[in-house]
C-alpha cells in the first residue's frame, strides 16, 4: 500500500523527465511483496512509457525474470543450449552461466499473468506499426475484460488510422458488455458488433441473448449477422466457382478455336496444355539452378515460351496429320487421339512417370481477405490470367487481318481461297494459335494442379463440355460456358459432394444437348448444316 | 438365308474360331503336359470378349455412322450384372460371412441390401439385366440424342461424357457397387467353381459362342432391309430423312442392340478375370474399341472382331516385354491406320488380293 502511494507520489511530482530512473527503480521493486503488490508494479512499469518494459513484463510472464543473488539485479534467464545464462534485463548485456542456486526466480501467479497480459495489451495498443495495433486490439477484443476500458478509450481518441479505430471500437464494445455499464450503452455496443457481422461477434452476442435489457436486440443481431455470413458465403461460392470457371476456360478456349473456328476436334489439347505445364517446370529448373533471383519472373518468361512450345507442336501436328483429314471430323478425333497418346508416352519417358513440383513465385503465394472472403493469389491471377487471353484472342480474331482470314477461310473455304488466302498457312497458323493458347493454360494449370504426364487427360471432358455447352464457333460462348459450368458446380458442391455436382453437371449437359444441339451460341444460318 | 449370313470371310472367319475353341479346351484340359497353360485360356477368352464388344461397336460405328465413343459403358454395365450375381453367389464364404450382404457392404455398415441388389441371386435374373440395364441406357441415351439430331461429333463428345459420368458415379462408395474396388473375390458361377480349369475353358468356349452368335445376329441386321437403311443414315442422313424414313428409329434400333451385345462381352469378361471395377468405364478405354474397329476395317464385323484381338494381343506383349513402348505403338496404330487404312487392315488386304486377280484379267 505503501509502495502505490509512494508510485502516485513520484507519478505526479516528477513527470515524465523522471520516467527513465523510475523504470529502473520499479524494475527493482519486482521480487518483492505478495502478488498484488507486484501487479501494482506492473501497471506502473507499463505506464513509464519505457521501451525496455515490453521485454521485462514479456519476460515476467514466461516465468523467466529472476534476481541474480550475487550481483544484486533482475536478470533475464535464458536457456542456450544446455545452459542458463543470464542477463541482465535492463540493458541486456550478458552476466554469465547461472546455476539453480545463484538466481531466485520472481514467481508469478494466474491472475498476475493475466493483468501483464492486459497491461501488455495496452502497451500494444500503442505501438506505432498500425498491424500490430489491429493485432492487439483483436486480443483485446477477444478477452473482452472492463477493465480495459479505460485503456481503450484512450487509445481510440489518439488512434489516427481508421482501420485501427474500428478494431478498438469493436473491442470496446466488447468489453462494455461485459462491464456494468448502463443499458443504452451496452444497446450501442451490440450495435456496433451487429456492424462487425463475423463469427466471433456472433459469439459474443450469443452470451447475451437471455439477457432482460440485452436479449431482444443481441438475438436480432445475431440473425442478422447470420444473413450477413450467408450472403458471405454466397459471395465466397460464386468465388470459387468464377476461379473454377477461369480454369475451365483456359482449357476449353484453345479447343473453342480449333473445334469452334476449324471444326477440328482436337483430342490432344490437353496434352499440349501439360506441355505447356512442363516447359513452366522447365524453365523454372533452369532459374532455379542459373539465376534463383529470377523466380519471381519464371511465370512470366514461361507464357510466351509455353505458347511457343505447345504452338510449334500445334503447327505440326496440322501439317503433319490433321491437314490430310479436314471433312473427315470423326477420323481426325481419332488421329488425334493418337498423338494424344505420344505425347503423354514422351512426356512421360523424358520427365518420368511422378509428378513434377511447379513453385509459385512470391506474388502468387499466399491469401487476402475480403469481409469473410478468402482469396488466394494465385486463383485471383489465374482469373485475371484468363481473361487477357480471352480479351487478347477476341481482339486477335475480330481487329487484326490474321483474324480476318482466319473467320473467312472458316466461313467459305473455296470463296476465301478465290480470294487469294493461302488457305493452308490460315490453317496451320489456327491450329497453332489454339495449340498456343493449350500451353498458356497449362502455365496457368501448373500453379494449382499436379504437373504428372496425366495433366491434360483430366481437363479433356470437361474442356470438351465446354465447347459443347457454350457453342462451338464462338469464343463468347466458351466464356459463358466456362463460368456458368463452373458456378453451378460449385453451388452444386454443398448440397451434393463434388463427385455428385460433376456427375449433376455432366447429366445436365447431355440433357441440354439435346434441346439445343449446337450449344448456347449457336452460329446460325446454312453454314451449320454441314 | 445362310449364304446371306455368311459369306467368304465370315466362313474363314468362323472356321478358324471354330477350331480355336476346339483346340484350346482340349490343349488345357485333356492333352498330356498341357500344352495350352490355363492363363492363355483366360486371356484367349478376354480377348473373344473384346472381339465381341468390338463388332458391338462396328454395328453402329461401321453400318449407322454412331461413333459411340462410349461403349466402354456398356461392356462395364454387363460386367457389373454379372458381378452382382458372382458377388451373391459367394454368400457366407465371405471374409465377414454375412449371409445377405457382400463384404464390402458389411466394411460400409450397410444395414440391409440396396433394392437394386435384389435379385441378382437369381442366375436367370442377372443373365436379364446384363442386356437389359446397358440397353435401357442406351435407348433412353439414344431416344433423347437421336430424337433431337445429336449427330456426328456431338454425339460422340456426349456419349463419351456419358461414359465419363458413369466412371465417376461408379467410384463412389455411396452409390453401393463396391467403389474404386469394384466387385472381386468371386467364388463361382452356377455351382462351377471358377478358379478350376475346367470352368475357366467353360467361359472360353461361352464367349466363343457368344462371339459367333454377336457377329451372325449384327451381319443378319445389317444384310436386311434395315441395314441397308442404316447404310444409308450413315451415308446421308438427311436424304435418308427426306425419303421418309424415320431415321431416329433405325438408330435406336441398332444402337440398343449394339449396347446389349457390348453387356453380354461384360458378363462373360467379368468371371474370366475375376474383377470388375469403375476403371472399366473409362473414357480411355472406349477410344481404345473404337482403333480396334478401325484397325480391322470399319463396316466389315469380322475385321472389327480380328482388329480386337490383333490389338489386345499386340498390347498383352509390348506391356509385358517393353512396357513404354506400348502408349507410343497405340498411338502410331491410331494415326497411321486413320491416315492410311481408311478401310482397315482387311480392307487393305482384300484390295490387294482383288488387284492381283484383277490383273490378268486386265490383260487378258
Amino acid at each position: 500500500m505503501l509502495k502505490k502511494l509512494l508510485l502516485t507520489f513520484v507519478f505526479l511530482t516528477f513527470g515524465a523527465t523522471a520516467f527513465a530512473q523510475d523504470f529502473e527503480t520499479l524494475v527493482a521493486q519486482l521480487p518483492e511483496g505478495s502478488y498484488a503488490d507486484r501487479a501494482e508494479v506492473v501497471v506502473a512499469i507499463s505506464k513509464t512509457g519505457d521501451e525496455r518494459a515490453f521485454a521485462v513484463l514479456e519476460a515476467l510472464s514466461g516465468g523467466k525474470l529472476h534476481f541474480h543473488k550475487a550481483e544484486g539485479i533482475i536478470v533475464e534467464v535464458r536457456e542456450i543450449g544446455s545452459e542458463d545464462i543470464a542477463f541482465n534485463i535492463l540493458d541486456n548485456t550478458e552476466i554469465g552461466p547461472v546455476g539453480r542456486r545463484d538466481t531466485k526466480k520472481i514467481n508469478v501467479n494466474n491472475g498476475l499473468r493475466r493483468e501483464i497480459s492486459a497491461v501488455l495489451g495496452n502497451m500494444y495498443l500503442q505501438n506505432p506499426d498500425p498491424a500490430i495495433r489491429i493485432e492487439a486490439a483483436n486480443a483485446v477484443f477477444k478477452r473482452g475484460d472492463p477493465a480495459q476500458l479505460e485503456a481503450l478509450d484512450a487509445a481510440i481518441s489518439a488512434e489516427s488510422d481508421g482501420e485501427v479505430a474500428t478494431a478498438l471500437v469493436e473491442a470496446r464494445a466488447v468489453a462494455t458488455l461485459n462491464s456494468n455499464a448502463p443499458a443504452a450503452e451496452k444497446l450501442a455496443a451490440i450495435a456496433t458488433l451487429r456492424e462487425r457481422g463475423d463469427r466471433d461477434a456472433q459469439g459474443v452476442l450469443s452470451k447475451f441473448t437471455d439477457d432482460p435489457d440485452l436479449g431482444k436486440a443481441a438475438t436480432a443481431a445475431i440473425v442478422e449477422i447470420a444473413q450477413i455470413q450467408k450472403l458471405w458465403g454466397l459471395g465466397q461460392n460464386v468465388w470459387y466457382g468464377l476461379s473454377l470457371g477461369s480454369v475451365l476456360l483456359l482449357a476449353a478456349i484453345g479447343l473453342a478455336i480449333t473445334f469452334g473456328v476449324m471444326g477440328v476436334i482436337n483430342m490432344a489439347h490437353g496434352e499440349l496444355v501439360m506441355i505447356g505445364a512442363y516447359t513452366t517446370f522447365a524453365v523454372q529448373e533452369i532459374i532455379r539452378n542459373s539465376m534463383p533471383e529470377l523466380f519471381d519472373y519464371s511465370l512470366l518468361i514461361a507464357a510466351p515460351l509455353a505458347f511457343l512450345v505447345a504452338g510449334s507442336v500445334g503447327v505440326g501436328i496440322e501439317r503433319g496429320i490433321v491437314r490430310h483429314l479436314y471433312g473427315r471430323p470423326l477420323e481426325t478425333l481419332l488421329a488425334t487421339w493418337g498423338v494424344s497418346l505420344i505425347l503423354q508416352q514422351t512426356v512421360r519417358s523424358i520427365f518420368g512417370p511422378n509428378n513434377r513440383e511447379v513453385g509459385n513465385p512470391e506474388w502468387m503465394s499466399g491469401a487476402f481477405e475480403i469481409g469473410a472472403m478468402t482469396i488466394t493469389y494465385s486463383r485471383m491471377w489465374i482469373l485475371v490470367f484468363s481473361l487477357i487471353v480471352f480479351a487478347g484472342l477476341l481482339l486477335l480474331l475480330k481487329r487484326t487481318s490474321m483474324g480476318l482470314r482466319m473467320r473467312a477461310v472458316t466461313q467459305n473455304r473455296a470463296m476465301a481461297a478465290d480470294m487469294g488466302i493461302n488457305t493452308g498457312w490460315v490453317d496451320a497458323m489456327t491450329f497453332g494459335l489454339g495449340a498456343g493458347v493449350a500451353g498458356l493454360a497449362g502455365v496457368a494449370l501448373s500453379q494449382i494442379d499436379n504437373v504428372s504426364p496425366n495433366l491434360g487427360q483430366s481437363y479433356i471432358v470437361d474442356s470438351f463440355m465446354v465447347v459443347v455447352f457454350g457453342g462451338a464457333g464462338n469464343l463468347w460462348g466458351a466464356l459463358a460456358g466456362a463460368f456458368s459450368l463452373g458456378i453451378a458446380n460449385k453451388f452444386l458442391e454443398p448440397f451434393a459432394g463434388a463427385v455428385l455436382a460433376k456427375i449433376l453437371v455432366l447429366v445436365f449437359i447431355i440433357l441440354f444437348i439435346q434441346k439445343r444441339p449446337r450449344g448456347l451460341f449457336a452460329l446460325k444460318g446454312r453454314a451449320v448444316e454441314n | 438365308m445362310f449364304n446371306r449370313l455368311i459369306d467368304k470371310r465370315m466362313g474363314i472367319f468362323l472356321a478358324g474360331l471354330f477350331i480355336l475353341t476346339v483346340a484350346v479346351p482340349i490343349g488345357n484340359l485333356v492333352m498330356a503336359g498341357q500344352p495350352v497353360p490355363s492363363y492363355a485360356v483366360a486371356l484367349l477368352g478376354k480377348y473373344l470378349c473384346y472381339a465381341l464388344l468390338a463388332v458391338s461397336l462396328d454395328l453402329v460405328w461401321g453400318f449407322a455412322g454412331i461413333l459411340s465413343l462410349g461403349h466402354g459403358a456398356f461392356f462395364a454395365l454387363g460386367g457389373y450384372a454379372m458381378g452382382m450375381h458372382l458377388m451373391r453367389e459367394i454368400g457366407t464364404r465371405g471374409v465377414y460371412a454375412d449371409p445377405l450382404l457382400p463384404d464390402f457392404m458389411v466394411f460400409l455398415n450397410y444395414d440391409k441390401l440396396p433394392w437394386f441388389w435384389l435379385g441378382f441371386d437369381n442366375f436367370w435374373f442377372a443373365a436379364i439385366m446384363v442386356m437389359l440395364a446397358p440397353g435401357l441406357l442406351a435407348f433412353v441415351f439414344g431416344w433423347l440424342a437421336f430424337r433431337s439430331r445429336v449427330t456426328g461429333v456431338y454425339l460422340s463428345i456426349i456419349t463419351q461424357a456419358m461414359t465419363y459420368a458413369l466412371m465417376l458415379a461408379f467410384f463412389r462408395n455411396e452409390m453401393g457397387f463396391g467403389g474404386n474396388n469394384g466387385l472381386t473375390d468371386f467364388k463361382d458361377l452356377l455351382g462351377f467353381n471358377l478358379q478350376t480349369d475346367a470352368t475357366r475353358a467353360g467361359l472360353f468356349v461361352a464367349a466363343a459362342v457368344a462371339l459367333t452368335a454377336g457377329l451372325l445376329i449384327s451381319k443378319y441386321i445389317t444384310t436386311s432391309k434395315l441395314g441397308k437403311v442404316l447404310v444409308g443414315v450413315r451415308d446421308a442422313e438427311s436424304r435418308t430423312r427426306f425419303i421418309g424414313y424415320r431415321v431416329e428409329g433405325y438408330k435406336l434400333f441398332v444402337f440398343t442392340v449394339s449396347a446389349m451385345m457390348a453387356g453380354v462381352a461384360g458378363a462373360i469378361y467379368t468371371p474370366l478375370v475375376g474383377i470388375i471395377n469403375p476403371g472399366e468405364f473409362n473414357p480411355a478405354n472406349s477410344i481404345e474399341i473404337v482403333i480396334w474397329v478401325a484397325l480391322g476395317g470399319r463396316g466389315t464385323l469380322v475385321g472389327a472382331a480380328i482388329g480386337a484381338i490383333f490389338v489386345a494381343l499386340t498390347k498383352t506383349l509390348l506391356t509385358g516385354w517393353i512396357p513404354e513402348v506400348w502408349l507410343f505403338a497405340l498411338g502410331a496404330m491410331f494415326v497411321l491406320v486413320t491416315l492410311y487404312l481408311p478401310n482397315g487392315v482387311l480392307g487393305a488386304v482384300e484390295d490387294i488380293i482383288n488387284k492381283f486377280k484383277s490383273k490378268p484379267e486386265a490383260t487378258a
